[in-house]
């Protein structure tokens, strides 16, 4: 009896530890942002591209890399729905039940959600040699879309196979076809998790670096075509970080805040927009 | 009282991989009557139930033979279009599914999908109907309110509505009162035989009383094989087979 109760304690103990570190550790994260970061903020950081000598430490701000991360990401996020959406809903719809076809899907989705970012650069940078490409917005949005696409389908994916059978054969039985079922009924049930699927895959494309290192590039203008290069935020504070003088680096620190906002502005929209979005699902 | 029969069908087998769930069915089901489908459950009751709307062809590994003819027509004939088929009949599952949609919109998706587009035809079709359903005087001052807001047997009328306003013929109901409450089942049970006037209904069930109550034809399957059918009041009275005596008695379930 002792040792049953011995048991449950420990593992209460690991439970709590494991939380303890994850908190800790994201809370440690946000101080240090936070605290190296906010004496840099300025209006400046937010409202001017770099001037001359910015890297230097003279004056200017990173809007070239804000509004450059935000499209990037936001183009790649549309592009990796309008390519993701269709095939999870293919895999939970539209194919055979139990078709092998579809796991076989569901496994190399996981195992390009494990390639690291850095190979999808390289690759996205291959194909715009191929195709005699400069480094340039609509490279990276291709590059970033590749990247966050595996894991914005495997997770819409997840949210649709929760959809209960039943809703869907109600919608058969009225003589809807899948079509209609998979937009109508399928989509609307799980928008709510789409959503939230498509803000990690937002969030996950807009924090990466190395996907864009070779195939968006980096300028100190505002992006104005899809054809030139982009600053990104990843890739600012990485080069800020790796300049040697203290103003320049809090400065990255600046700009790692500036980020980690952006992407909790976002989720919080999101989060608003899920819950006027689930007043109509069925539980 | 004449009986032109509606549903017939015909050496219908159904396989699940490498059971034989279905066993050459051979019967018919009469037009405009409550016709009840019984057995103790694994039988094959809400398999057969699903053959007649060929929703059956969305199970895995399922194999069909034979010849399921609605108004003359082979519905199993792989060249058969299914949503017309499906159109001819509404069904009733076991536990009511509301579409993720307002109360007004679950009504109107039927119609709206076959082509219906106007306001005010639409309008008269969602009050038509769920008066039929007689759920109307409960939700006409929220049809714009999400269905799932509804209580379990209001949401089963939903269902109702929903199903006759795309104007089947026929009522296909798995045992569509087993998740109510005794009130609402009986509301069910009491639309249903108003129903049946304009309405083929078919209904699995499991309780040998409500099928008592409500059905004018019976269809008992035990192990996957038609033992007897008939006449409800024939078949309770004076049932043809020893296993129907024993089931009706309770001797076996």
């Amino acid at each position: 009896m002792d040792r049953r109760f011995a048991e449950e304690r420990l593992f209460k103990g690991l439970m709590i530890l494991a939380t303890v570190l994850i908190i800790s550790s994201l809370v440690l994260i946000l101080l240090t942002v936070l605290l190296k970061g906010l004496p840099y903020m300025s209006l400046d950081m937010v409202t001017k591209t770099p001037q001359g000598g910015y890297y230097l430490g003279k004056g200017g701000g990173i809007l070239n890399a804000i509004l450059g991360s935000l499209y990037l990401a936001g183009g790649a996020t549309l592009l990796a729905i309008l390519f993701g959406l269709p095939v999870a809903l293919y895999m939970n719809v539209f194919s055979r039940p139990g078709a092998r076809f579809v796991g076989a899907c569901r496994f190399s989705f996981d195992v390009l959600n494990g390639v690291p970012s850095i190979v999808f650069g390289a690759f996205g940078f291959t194909i715009m040699i191929f195709f005699a490409m400069r480094a340039s917005l609509l490279g990276g949005i291709i590059a970033i879309a590749l990247l966050i696409l595996p894991m914005m389908v495997r997770s819409i994916d997840e949210v649709l196979r929760l959809v209960p059978h039943e809703l869907l054969e109600a919608s058969y039985a009225l003589g809807a076809t899948r079509w209609e079922t998979a937009l109508k009924v399928v989509v609307r049930q799980a928008l709510p998790g789409i959503l939230t699927a498509v803000l990690i895959a937002f969030g996950r494309g807009i924090g990466d670096a190395a996907a864009v290192i070779f195939t968006a590039g980096f300028t100190d203008s505002i992006p104005g075509s899809l054809l030139r290069p982009v600053a990104t935020l990843p890739l600012a504070i990485f080069f800020q970080l790796g300049v040697p003088i203290p103003e320049v680096q809090g400065r990255a620190y600046a700009s790692a805040l500036i980020l980690t906002i952006l992407i909790l502005i976002i989720s919080l929209a999101a989060r608003l927009l899920a819950r006027r979005l689930t007043r109509h699902v069925v539980k | 009282m004449e009986n032109r029969t509606h549903i017939s069908v015909q050496d219908l087998n159904v396989h699940f991989r490498s059971e034989h769930v279905l066993k050459d069915i051979n019967l018919s089901i009469p037009d405009r009557k409550i016709t009840a489908i019984i057995g103790p459950s694994g039988c094959g009751k809400t398999t057969l139930l699903r053959s007649f709307n060929r929703l059956i062809d969305s199970t895995e590994g399922v194999r069909v033979s034979g010849r399921v003819l609605v108004d003359d027509e082979n519905i199993l004939d792989p060249k058969a279009e299914v949503t017309h088929i499906r159109k001819k009949m509404g069904l009733l599952l076991q536990k009511p599914y509301p579409l993720p949609m307002s109360i007004y919109d679950n009504v109107a998706y039927g119609p709206r999908i076959h082509g219906i587009r106007e306001r005010r035809r639409l309008d008269e079709i969602v009050e038509r109907f769920l008066k039929k359903a007689s759920l109307w005087d409960e939700v006409r001052e929220r049809l714009s309110q999400p269905a799932s807001a509804l209580s379990l047997g209001q949401q089963q009328r939903l269902c109702l509505a929903r199903g006759l306003a795309v104007e089947p013929a026929i009522i296909l109901g798995d045992e569509p009162t087993s998740a109510l409450d005794p009130q609402s089942s009986q509301r069910i049970e009491a639309t249903f035989t108003e129903l049946k006037r304009d309405y083929t209904i078919v209904i699995v069930t499991h309780i040998l009383r409500q099928a008592r109550r409500l059905a004018d034809h019976v269809i008992f399957l035990y192990l996957g094989e038609l033992v007897e059918q008939g006449p409800a009041w024939d078949f309770f009275n004076n049932p043809k087979q020893p296993m129907t005596r024993e089931y009706i008695k309770g001797l076996i379930s």
